[in-house]
């Protein structure tokens, strides 16, 4: 296990620690959901003109589109279980940094291209199984969503997982900066597999699938799967690294500036 | 065919214009009211994240209106999800025509099918390779002929 001198992934700070909203009924879990992808469709898209070669640039930048097209449906969703009204726009653009519920993992800055990939491969290989079981799940609505988006997730983890399996298994400053990148990531994964055994899907039963999956590529990469130990954690009661703050006021600058702008 | 059923069968795929939205699986329903004139059309997307719809749902508006149905609502539905297996034998015939080479029968078990060999639409060769697994749309991966060169659009199976 390797240690980073430099930390680029910074803990989220510690505030003042309001009482976590531990139950998750239909609203909170669809809402976090919703949020993953909005987050993770934003730093993504940071990769748009600026990837490594053209043909990256393109993937990077529809599966960014992927994300956010499972955000608007998971967050126009959450505004109906809602019931107060608020539509996917008042939900991805009018509220606050301690009103996500996104997990600290798609937060996080994108660092170089190695930890894009470490931060997009576990991600994916924890959408990909959630996904398929929120299509067997009793809610019509996050069943059709889920049975929609998993396919596009397969599509994710199998991007990542090659970038992670020819950077690990390729040249020694790939592997090292590889390493690097799941090393640094790693803490960041415990979080997104907390029990709710109240949710539609408990996270807790899907850590089986992502370990596997995880396993298996790493070995193929020739990379050192971290212990665990540090486990960050906080996103999905509000708890944010400093990060989300500035991810959100790129994002929703235009929104606030001029509400309800059309074109 | 109703006059609602063939102009909203006929609306092209914004994105790929040689291919209709019923020949590409992405239209679903259209049901006409008989004693009011309303017309209801149910479409599904072919990626969560397709910007074309917008402008799919307003050219479908746009032709029942030019075919005498004014009074027309387009709903969205994600289930079942959208799969390449929809789209229509002329619908194929279609895409490989404009350079586009059709999509692979999605296995029904796997989420993602194994990779069969995909024939290059300018010169049928089978001596093809993957560029990227991503393509200029949602639905299209880059591909390349070894024996023209070429490279071509492939419209990946989901
Ligand atoms: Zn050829």
């Amino acid at each position: 296990m390797s240690a980073r001198s430099e930390p680029v992934l910074r803990a989220p700070q510690s505030r003042t620690k309001t009482s976590p909203v531990s139950a998750s009924g239909p609203f909170e879990f669809t809402l976090a959901l919703g949020d993953d992808a909005l987050v993770a469709a934003q730093r993504l898209a940071e990769w748009t003109s600026r990837a490594p070669e053209m043909e990256e640039d393109v993937a990077l930048s529809n599966i960014a589109l992927d994300q956010l097209g499972a955000a608007r449906l998971l967050l126009t969703y959450a505004g109906e279980l809602e019931g107060a009204g608020r539509d996917e726009d008042a939900l991805a653009y009018l509220r606050d940094d301690r009103e996500f519920r996104n997990c600290l993992l798609v937060e996080l800055p994108n660092g170089d291209f190695a930890v894009t990939m470490a931060k997009l491969f576990f991600l994916a290989a924890y959408q990909l199984p959630l996904y398929t079981a929120l299509a067997g799940c009793g809610d019509e609505q996050l069943a059709a969503i889920g049975g929609k988006a998993r396919k596009e997730s397969a599509y994710h983890l199998d991007h990542a997982a090659l970038w992670v399996r020819r950077l690990g298994d390729g040249t020694g400053e790939s592997h090292r900066r590889m390493q690097a990148a799941v090393d640094g990531t790693w803490p960041y994964v415990h979080e997104l597999f907390a029990a709710d055994p109240a949710a539609p899907v408990d996270p807790a039963t899907l850590r089986a699938d992502f370990d596997a999956t995880v396993t298996t590529v790493l070995a193929e990469a020739t990379l050192t799967r971290p212990e665990s130990g540090w486990a960050p954690a906080g996103g999905r009661d509000g708890v944010h690294t400093e990060h989300l703050s500035y991810l959100l006021a790129e994002m929703q600058v235009l929104h606030r500036a001029h509400p309800g702008a059309r074109w | 065919m109703s006059t609602a059923r063939a102009a909203v069968a006929a609306v092209v795929d914004p994105e790929i214009r040689v291919i209709t939205i019923d020949e590409l699986g992405i239209l679903r329903a259209v049901d006409e009211d008989p004693a009011t004139g309303r017309v209801t059309v149910t479409i599904t997307p072919t990626y969560t994240g397709c910007p074309a719809m917008d402008v799919i749902r307003a050219d479908i508006r746009r032709a029942l209106a030019a075919a005498g149905h004014p009074d027309a609502e387009v709903r969205t539905v994600h289930a079942p999800a959208w799969s390449t297996d929809w789209i229509s034998e002329r619908g194929r015939a279609k895409l490989a025509e404009a350079g586009i080479a059709p999509p692979p029968p999605a296995a029904s078990g796997g989420v993602v099918p194994l990779t069969l060999a995909v024939r290059c639409p300018r010169c049928g060769s089978p001596e093809t390779e993957q560029i990227s697994r991503f393509g200029s749309t949602a639905c299209k991966a880059l591909w390349r002929c070894r024996d023209c060169a070429e490279p071509f659009d492939h419209l990946k199976a989901l």
